[in-house]
Order: structure tokens, then sequence, then C-alpha cells
């Protein structure tokens, strides 16, 4: 089997909590909390868990964005170690990112040229002029008409702005964009567009996408392998089909019973009653999943459950399955 | 012309050729325009649409709490029978919380930062039960207790900012709930929500609204909520009604090409439709309500558009038993 183009090793992001009057260190947030996958060239892989579930935090660390505390990322077969300044200009070139708020994620006074232009002038690419042509050429790529390259973000809708954002992350042709929950602020209509256009490009220049998201059914459309992730781990991670038609781990299936049908002649009896979600800071012991899980029993108290090969190939992380 | 929602005796919503206009830098213009509405006692029904489309104008004008920028500037709303715009704001206020209720989808804007959730709910109960403080505060318990809120007594001493969002969502849905109102309004109850609370909501909404008769509108965004809770449907589009149909009508044969636009979009396949690679994007982007097109304001996105539809406005019309479409171009489902 080729080399995986991004290999991560038991990353780890641990934030200090700090409270008092001298700002002491109270806690520890194990936002993620020893996370490991691979991704081959041209694949998306989906990260898919509830909010604070350390989705995003995976992928602002594997950009630097935030200081991972631990573990190791190779990339094309280079150690990126310690996120060193010299080493990551050409990592940070081929893996770049995608967020999910259009609106915030724009500088509100800065041309869109200048916008998707900045990573070329940056990186020192071309002329002036070839740069221009390859933010109209960039512009044209993902659905925006080139002429419109002198406007502010405010004059375009969300679509369009996710667009622009899109653009700025194919400027210097990456290997890896890291989508970060990037159809989430949009209308179902328009959420489609995007999708559409991210498999396009996957598909014309292989692109491999680490691509975050809560929505189950979004993750269900583009994923090739979903990784699922509870309180700072991965719980299960599977091809797509295999994930959806059997969810091995509890916390899957609880995932995938909760998402609505769209079917009104076999609707869901959901129960009614209300369980507590743990939060990172107070995390259960044993396996993190043990207060909410059916199955729980004493050794889900007590031992947490290492992700293990199945038969089937897949990986979970449970003592009952 | 077939019009819809005409008012029946006993109906709890009454809505008829409503407009909603907002005076604002770009002048007066409509964002909702000839809404009709009935709800029974003990039914469901979800207004569904885009961003824009009206829906939240729709939901606010049925307790009369619309922004001051906008207003109901024709039709009439009729609340258990009574001529809601044509009330007294005193009157309008003694109703509130009591026939009719609205749950807010940002709990944490919704709830009072400095009172307690007990407090909160009793406060609405003194108002209109006339109870005294320790009896408000043990039926606030209690609606707490009905919502299934965990450990109610210690919950209602508690301020919003300690609570889950779940359990802010519960604590709304509690204070909605608290006088026994005739009719809920809920305004993308759960969109705030993760998957796995979403599910617990949505439960718990549809289990008290057959307990307690409850009318119940849903406004949402997501077809999926809907397909789960829906007895009847209208799909809204640039301040419209564009289809209106019985739940099972509207996912077995959708005929209006926006809702059938919807669908296709969805990741998700729709029950009985294929799963495809490719989604259906609907083209361009809904028009500002202040720039509407001339005929039907679907027109320039529709694939199915003909010259008639660009310079005609297509009505709600009955196109099948019960089932109800604006479109001069519809599918035959």
């Amino acid at each position: 089997m080729a080399e995986a183009l991004l290999a991560v090793d038991d990353l780890q992001v641990h934030f200090p909590v700090r409270s008092g009057v001298f700002q002491r260190q109270s806690a520890t947030v194990k936002a993620v909390d020893g996370v490991s996958f691979s991704i081959a060239r041209g694949e998306t892989l989906s990260l898919v868990g509830e909010s604070g579930c350390g989705k995003s935090t995976t992928g602002l660390a594997l950009l630097g964005l935030v200081k991972p505390t631990g573990g190791r990322v190779r990339f094309d077969g280079t150690e990126i170690g310690s996120f060193r300044r010299r080493d990551l200009k050409d990592y940070r070139r081929r893996v770049q990112i995608v967020f999910q708020d259009p609106f915030s994620s724009l500088n509100p006074r800065r041309r869109v040229r200048d916008a998707i232009r900045v990573a070329l002038d940056i990186h020192g690419v071309g002329t002036r002029a070839e740069r221009d042509a390859e933010v109209a050429q960039l512009m044209a790529r993902v659905g925006l008409r080139p002429d419109q390259a002198d406007n502010f973000p405010h004059q375009f809708s969300g679509g369009q702005r996710q667009r622009i954002g899109i653009a700025r992350a194919l400027a210097l042709k990456p290997d890896i964009i890291v989508c970060d929950e990037p159809v989430s602020a949009l209308d179902v209509s328009v959420q489609a567009q995007i999708l559409n256009l991210l498999a396009d490009l996957q598909r014309d220049l292989g692109i491999a996408y680490l691509f975050i998201s809560h929505d189950l059914g979004v993750v269900e459309h583009i994923s090739h392998r979903v990784a699922v992730m509870y309180l700072g781990k991965i719980v299960e991670i599977a091809p797509k089909a295999l994930l959806f038609a059997s969810p091995t781990h509890p916390y899957t299936e609880m995932l995938t019973r909760a998402a609505p049908t769209l079917d009104p002649r076999h609707r869901h009896s959901f129960s009614a009653s209300s369980d507590d979600v743990p939060s990172a800071i107070n995390k259960p012991s044993g396996c993190p999943f043990h207060t909410r899980c059916p199955l729980a029993t004493e050794i889900c108290r007590t031992s947490e459950p290492a992700l293990t090969t199945r038969p089937d190939g897949r990986l979970a992380a449970c003592h009952h399955r | 012309m077939a019009q819809l929602a005409t008012s029946k005796v006993g109906a709890a919503i009454a809505v008829k050729d409503l407009e909603i206009r907002i005076r604002g830098e770009r002048g007066s213009y409509p964002v909702v325009a000839d809404m009709a509405l009935t709800v029974q006692p003990g039914e469901t029904l979800c207004i569904v649409g885009e961003s824009g489309c009206g829906k939240s104008m729709t939901a606010l004008s049925l307790l009369r709490l619309l922004p001051e920028a906008a207003s109901a500037s024709k039709g009439t709303i009729e609340i258990n029978g009574e001529d809601f715009l044509a009330m007294s704001q005193h009157r309008v206020e003694d109703l509130r919380g009591v026939e009719i209720a609205m749950i807010f989808q940002e709990p944490l804007t919704a709830l009072n930062p400095v009172l307690t959730i007990g407090e909160q709910i009793a406060e609405s109960v003194r108002r209109h039960k006339k109870l005294g403080h320790k009896a408000a505060m043990a039926r606030a318990i209690e609606t707490l207790q009905l919502v299934q809120m965990p450990d109610p007594a210690r919950r209602a001493r508690q301020f919003p900012h300690e609570l889950s969002g779940g359990q802010r969502q519960r604590a709304m849905i509690a204070l909605a709930l608290a006088c026994d109102p005739k009719i809920l309004v809920a305004d993308e109850p759960t969109t705030a929500l993760d998957v796995t609370v979403q599910a617990q909501i949505l439960g718990l909404i549809s289990d008290l609204q057959k307990r307690l008769g409850t009318a119940l509108v849903l406004i949402t965004h997501d077809l999926g909520v809907v397909a789960e809770v829906a007895d009847r449907v209208v799909v809204m589009y640039a301040g419209r009604r564009v289809e209106e149909a019985s739940v099972y009508d509207l996912f077995e044969h959708p005929i209006h090409p926006y809702t059938l636009g919807l669908m296709g979009a969805i990741p998700r396949p729709v029950a009985g439709r294929p799963a495809t690679d490719r989604l259906v994007d609907i083209a361009g982007t809904v028009p500002p309500p202040w720039d509407l097109p001339k005929g039907c304001a679907f027109a320039p996105r529709c694939p199915r558009a003909s010259a008639r539809c660009l310079e005609e406005r297509p009505p709600l019309e009955e196109k099948r038993p019960g089932h109800f479409a604006a479109c001069w171009e519809h599918v035959d489902g």
C-alpha cells in the first residue's frame, strides 16, 4: 500500500483552565486526546461528532493554528514534528483550510482579488500580472464571475463567500484541504452547490479532504471514510458504507439513529428524556461514553477501551462490541 | 381561485390574506404576502423554507411580536376565534402565554440571564394564573418535571448560563407551557442543538403536544424535522406559499419545482429516491424582498420556467385533492 499523504499519530491538544485571582491552572481540557488517522491522496476522510468533541481543534492543530501538545504528523513522507516556521512553509502551501463562517473568515475591507491573491504574493508565485490572471482563473473555477474581483465580501451572498474561501484555499494548488464545517452556515440549496463544487475539485485535481462536520447526511454524502469522535477521542473509523449500514460503536449507533429520516411513514420514536452530555473538562473515567451508553458495565467505568481492528477491517473502541 | 385556509369554526389559528411589510432604508416592501394558515387544535403545521423566505416573520406575527420596522399591513389573524390584530396591547399581553406561546431558536438570548429558571417560569404563572409566590414556584417545578428536566427542583434555582444547551431549550419549553397555552409556535427550536439532543427535544415536543392537545406551528429550514413531526406542511419562497399539502403528499408527490429542488439538494436521499453522487443544486440565490422579479419569484432559478412564469405570478391553487401549489408549470406528481 502506498504511503498515506497525511498520517496523524497520537495527536494531543490540551488547554489549561485557569481560575482565581492568580490565574492558577485549575484543570486541563483535553480537547484532542490521542487521535490517530491517515488520509490518502484524493481521499475524503470525515471527522464527525457533536459540539465539543474536538473535531475542529483537530483540524486547526493540523495547520498549526493551535499548537499540538503532543503527537506526530507525517506529511508526504516528511515529519512535520515541531511545527517550526521554516519547515512549515512548504507544508502550509500544500495543506489549506476552508472555514465554516464565510462572513467572519474574510477581511471586510479587502477586495476579493486581494483576498485570493495574498497567498500567491506571500509564496512569490509568478509576476504580478500572472498572479492576477491566476486569480481570474481561480474565480472561474469555483463558479464566480472574474469581473467581480474588485468587489468587497459584503457584496456577495453566503454561498458566494464560501466559493471565495475555496478559491483562496485552491490558490497554492494544495494536496489536502481541511474543510471545517464548510456548509453548516448555508441554506440547503446553496449547500448542495458547494458540496458539488468540492466533489468536482476532488475529481479534477485529486485533492484530499479532511471534512469536519456534525451533519451525518452531509458526511454520508461526501466521505470515503468516516471517523467518529467523542470527547477528544476517535471511537470508530470505517469506510462510509460500512459505518452507516452497521455501526459498531454504541455512540455511532446513537448518532445515526438520532438523525431525522426524511420519511414521514417511518418516523423515529425519539425518547423525550434527557441524558446529560459530559464536558471535556469533566471527562468520565474509563470509556468516556459509558455515562450515556446502553451497554455500559463495570469494566467500562474503570478501563478505557483501545481502538482495535475488527474482522471487517474497521477500527472501534468498545469493550462490548 | 381556491383558498386553502378558510377559517373554520374551532380553528386554533386562522390567518387570512396576511401581508407583512418592512419600512426601511429601501422604502416599504412586503416580506410576507397572501399568507393564509389554518391550524386545528392538536394539529402540527410546519412552515419550511430557506433564509429570508418570511417564515420567521410569519411566526412572530402570530404573537404580535414583529420587530418595530415590520407590521402586518393587510389581512387578519384570528387566535381561538378572536381577532388578534385589532386587539388592544393589554389584551394581547393577557393572551400570550395562556392562549398562545412561543419557543425561540436560541434559548440563551430568549431567557432572562439575571433571573433563575424557576423565577422566570413563576413570573409568568403569577401574572396569568394569579397564583402566590409559593404556588407559582411549585407550578414552575412541576412544569420543569413535565419537560423531563433532570433534577427539576435544583434546576429551578439555577440561572440560564448554568444549564447545557439542551436543558436551556427544555427550560424555554417549560416557560412556554407553564400556563397551558392552546397554541405553541416554535421557531427553529432544535437548530442550535446537537443531533442527539435535537432528537430528545423533538420527542419531547411531540409527546407533550399529543398529551395536551396543543396546536403546534413549527418553523424550520430542515425537511428532516418536517418529516418527523408535521401533519401538514407549507413551503414558503420569497414571502409566499408555493406549496401546501399533508406531510405524506408533500414527501411522496411534491409538485412545485422549488420543493423538488429542496428535496434533491438534501444529501441524505428522501425515502424512495435513489442516492446519487450529485446533488440537485438550485442555481442562483433567493431574490431580496425589495427587488422581486415580476412573475413567479422562483422563475429565474426554475428549470421548468416558461415565458408565462416570467410575466405572471401564479396563484396558489388546488392541483390535487388537498394539495396546493402556486405554479404554472408544476410537476404532475
